[in-house]
């Protein structure tokens, strides 16, 4: 598009003031992070970078474990994450190449519903039934309630869409089964989409806050975001903000670095999909 | 090598008969074309013998052993798709070498395979490119390679050259046809393209609406169309249609068309003496249309005065479309005539190609 | 649909792992909540009473969840008007061909990975009384030191404009991509029919949008409805005096710390009602003109 030379003078100026301020806070916290607690501490705020990070980082590592922490957050995301995948491409599978099969509409329906049932709407049973199942405290409740992807069964089917349908019939020709074909050729080409997926159900189970909080008890089996509250909570008197941020940048770090490198994948496999 | 036999095949999508009635028998070593306008079936009876569709009812026998209930991996055919169907992440050597490995054929001899078929199609410097890495032609080349290297019983067509461009197409369409003076071997070829059907195809299938309209080697399905619509499908620009009367002046018959008259020569006059004064429908190719350029006219042409309505030069000849009286009509003319517009246009009609059809039926009067 | 392989069985068992998932963790639990919603439940859960719609007059009539409710509107429509305007702004902008316009992208969106906790954390930093930097420059501006800690009005704005910030950078990936699936043709035929910029922003490329900005009007509803607990819990719990005490923080202390199983029920069938309007409302305008191509 054709834009005049003030226009694009005006937008420049613009995106960096905006961007300036988006960023600020997480460059602020990352300052703070160098910061000896005198320096934290000291008003008005100071924004040099300071020498004490790896001080601060070692501190908020032991202070809640985070290592362990790390370890729980990363495990969970990467587990929820392929389990998604691997339920919706077989789903979206089911519903792409089978033709009409008798309730096939009704297990659609089903299955989108995930989308209106957020967390909140079932938690007290959803709590009581993982406490029955002696899941309390453990890996499984952390992830297996997390399994079934409406957004991810939608986006593989709209892709096995648009693949020519001739590519099945030629796999039969060429003596493929279904599993087969699923394996050898979809899996394959859905690889952009599996990244793109990927990146989104790590970050939203990274992120998850509320059912780690009620499901897990023992500092052994806290996940990050719970540490950044347990940071926070042992501050009785002035908080000591060089710490927290410490732990704040490990907490935000995993996410971002796969933010930045799946990116790509993200806008083409996804983002550019999900209107239709 | 093998014969294909289908017998009294039927198909049926929910309440809509899509094949009809199918019987034919492709010979050994026969190339058969399938062809028809789109929705005729002709696809849906190609995917029946392949094994991708079930058949509803009837019978398919491939080198005399019944394959209803055989899955297509195991019925030992290779088809060609429209759309190529090449596997995209798969580069050329992988997508002809699939069929193969899905087979447990050995990998030494699938690598010799694939080496052999490139080489008869000329695509053995492109093995390690990806689809979208070739053009049109060669992607087409690695479709048929994909075929080729399963050296199966029969090769099926889905409209394989339709999505090249023109000129390719004509180059793809010799190509084919000495590829299987190489091969040898059973061909069921389907297309909507009649020039494709004519040039490539021992025999014709014409079908309509699921049925079959006619059975025959290019030629006679040419010359001797069985009903109005085989005549007007085969041929381009396509067969004329005039509503007319025979008539019957002393021992000649006529074709009267009201504000024309035409003479049936004597030899095929004979066969027409039952129509004398019915209403039939008289057909006659463009190309059996041609300008008058003398006064006499050898035994069975006719002359024709009639008006320019449209004139399209074509370079080796002029398309006219004329009219005479109610009757609209195209000719294909020599372009060192002068043909005008609204003009009267002098014609020569060779009657002796002449063919007449029922008109409820639409089937040929052959009398015989 | 044809059916590409006919095998009867296969399908069944390719959706049965999801199915089970959503089943026992999703739909029976939800009806579960239905039923639970109409008794009252002991601290134990032992003990059901029967109480059939009371929960729902009780909630309604009860102040504390009224105050919850219009906290939380003010929350989730202050991100949804706000949040998206300014993501739509900046998307327009770093879809214009400039220089260096790759880098805007990818530092408009990385928010988008920060957790609801972490933004709070930070958020926390910013505006802590005695050392934040936001706290400083008001008071640069205005001589007065706030404490969100103790002022409850200014508490809400500061945890809106924590959750606002933190969705700014999903908001501008799906305006970017929305942006770009605009087909160019169109904006250079409404250039060559004389559309100024602002013209053709307005009656082209808005319009083309409209399924983008209604998918993110959905799902930043939800994310206001749903999935800001966490950075609630770490800035305010809630506080000062139930001030930033949205549905969701309000469900979760009824249900896991004053273990008011039955009532927490009825506040989650109230939260499943708005979903169901959101998810009504979808299903309406998709099938309409939000749905341009």
């Amino acid at each position: 598009m054709q834009i005049t030379r003030t226009q694009r003078a005006l937008a420049h100026i613009t995106l960096t003031v905006s961007i300036l301020l988006i960023v600020f806070p997480v460059v602020f916290a990352l300052v703070t992070s160098t910061h000896s607690f005198q320096e934290s501490f000291s008003f008005p705020p100071k924004f040099h970078v300071g020498s004490h990070l790896l001080d601060n980082y070692r501190a908020a590592w032991e202070r809640v474990h985070m290592g362990r922490l790390l370890f729980n957050s990363t495990l969970i995301s990467v587990a929820v994450a392929a389990g998604k995948i691997v339920l919706s491409i077989l789903a979206a599978f089911a519903f792409t190449y089978f033709g009409e099969f008798r309730g096939k509409a009704t297990l659609f329906i089903l299955i989108l519903i995930t989308h209106m049932l957020p967390l909140p709407i079932r938690i007290v049973p959803t709590f009581e039934l993982v406490e029955d199942f002696g899941w309390m405290n453990t890996y499984y409740a952390l992830t297996i309630p997390f399994f079934a992807s409406a957004t991810g069964t939608l986006l593989f089917r709209q892709f096995f869409l648009t693949v020519p349908n001739d590519l099945a019939d030629a796999a039969r020709m060429d003596g493929a089964g279904p599993m087969k074909f699923l394996w050898k050729v979809l899996v394959p080409l859905s690889k952009t989409n599996m990244l793109a997926l990927f990146m989104i159900e790590f970050i939203y189970m990274w992120n998850q806050y509320l059912w780690p909080l009620i499901v897990t008890q023992s500092n052994d089996m806290r996940v990050v975001q719970i540490g950044l509250k347990m940071l926070l909570a042992g501050e009785e008197q002035a908080a000591e903000w060089n710490v927290i941020m410490a732990g704040t940048i490990l907490a935000m770090l995993p996410p971002l670095i796969i933010l930045l490198i799946l990116q790509g994948s993200f806008v083409k496999g996804f983002a550019m999909r999900q209107e239709k | 090598m093998a014969e294909i036999r289908l017998e009294q095949v039927n198909k049926r999508f929910k309440k809509h008969w899509v094949v009809r009635d199918f019987t034919l028998t492709v010979a050994d070593r026969e190339f058969v074309v399938l062809v028809g306008p789109s929705g005729c079936g002709k696809s849906t009876t190609l995917r029946m013998i392949a094994g991708l569709e079930e058949v509803t009812s009837g019978e398919i026998s491939i080198a005399g052993r019944v394959v209803n209930q055989v899955p297509p991996k195991d019925r030992d055919i290779a088809m060609v798709f429209q759309s190529y169907a090449l596997y995209p992440h798969m580069n050329v050597y992988k997508n002809m070498a699939f069929g193969l490995m899905n087979r447990g054929v050995p990998k030494d001899e699938i690598n010799q395979r694939v080496k052999r078929a490139a080489e008869i199609l000329g695509i053995s410097d492109l093995l390690h490119r990806r689809p979208a890495q070739l053009s049109g032609g060669q992607r087409q080349r690695v479709a048929m390679g994909r075929a080729i290297v399963r050296d199966p019983q029969a090769f099926l067509f889905d409209e394989p050259l339709s999505n090249l461009d023109a000129k390719l197409r004509v180059q793809m369409r010799a190509e084919l046809a000495k590829l299987h003076e190489r091969l040898q071997s059973t061909i069921v070829y389907v297309t909507h393209d009649q020039i494709e059907a004519m040039t490539l195809a021992h025999r014709i299938v014409v079908m309509k609406d699921g049925k079959i309209m006619q059975v025959g080697r290019p030629l006679e399905v040419y010359e001797r169309p069985a009903n109005r619509f085989v005549a007007g499908f085969i041929g381009s620009p396509s067969m004329n249609f005039l509503n007319v009367r025979i008539a019957r002046e002393g021992e000649d018959l006529w074709v009267d068309g009201q504000s024309f008259r035409l003479k049936i020569p004597r030899h095929r006059a004979s066969a027409y003496r039952d129509h004398v004064d019915r209403e039939v429908i008289f057909g006659i190719r463009p190309e059996d249309i041609k300008e008058r350029t003398r006064d006499d006219l050898p035994e069975g042409v006719e002359p024709l005065r009639a008006e320019v309505d449209v004139r399209e030069p074509i370079g080796s000849e002029v398309i006219v479309t004329a009219a005479v009286g109610g009757h609209s009509f195209t000719a294909r003319v020599s372009p060192s005539m002068q043909v005008r517009v609204h003009e009267p246009i002098d014609l020569a009609v060779n009657m002796n190609k002449m063919h007449l059809f029922e008109p409820e039926t639409g089937t040929a009067l052959n009398g015989d | 649909m044809e059916s590409r392989f006919p095998n009867r069985l296969l399908p069944y068992l390719l959706v049965l792992p999801s199915l089970v998932v959503v089943l026992v963790f999703l739909i029976v639990p939800s009806i579960q909540s239905f039923y639970l919603s109409l008794f009252r439940v002991s601290p134990f859960g032992n003990v059901l009473i029967f109480k059939g719609l009371r929960n729902f007059v009780t909630l309604l009539g009860d102040p504390a969840y009224l105050n919850s409710l219009i906290r939380s509107f003010f929350f989730t429509g202050f991100i949804v008007v706000v949040g998206l305007s300014v993501s739509l702004g900046l998307a327009v902008l770093a879809n214009l061909p400039l220089a260096g316009v790759d880098i805007y992208r990818t530092a408009l969106i990385w928010p988008f990975a920060l957790s609801p906790a972490v933004a709070g954390t930070i958020w926390a930093l910013l505006v802590d009384p005695s050392t934040g930097p936001i706290t400083y420059l008001v008071e640069r501006a205005t001589g007065m030191r706030i404490n969100w800690m103790t002022n409850g009005d200014l508490a809400l704005l500061i945890v809106t404009a924590a959750a606002t910030w933190k969705m700014l950078g999903y908001n501008v990936i799906f305006f970017l991509a929305g942006l770009q699936n605009v087909p160019k043709e169109l904006l250079e035929a409404a250039h060559m029919d004389g559309a100024g910029t602002f013209q053709r922003f307005w009656k082209v490329t808005f319009p083309l949008l409209s399924p983008t900005t209604f998918f993110l009007f959905i799902m930043n509803s939800l994310y206001g409805f749903f999935e800001v607990f966490g950075l609630i819990d770490v800035m305010t719990q809630g506080g000062p005096g139930k001030a930033t005490d949205i549905l969701v923080y309000k469900l979760y202390e009824d249900g896991f710390v004053n273990f008011r199983t039955g009532y927490a029920s009825a506040q989650s069938i109230v939260l499943f009602v708005f979903v169901a309007i959101l998810t009504i409302l979808q299903f309406r305008f998709a099938g309409r003109k939000v749905f341009y191509r």
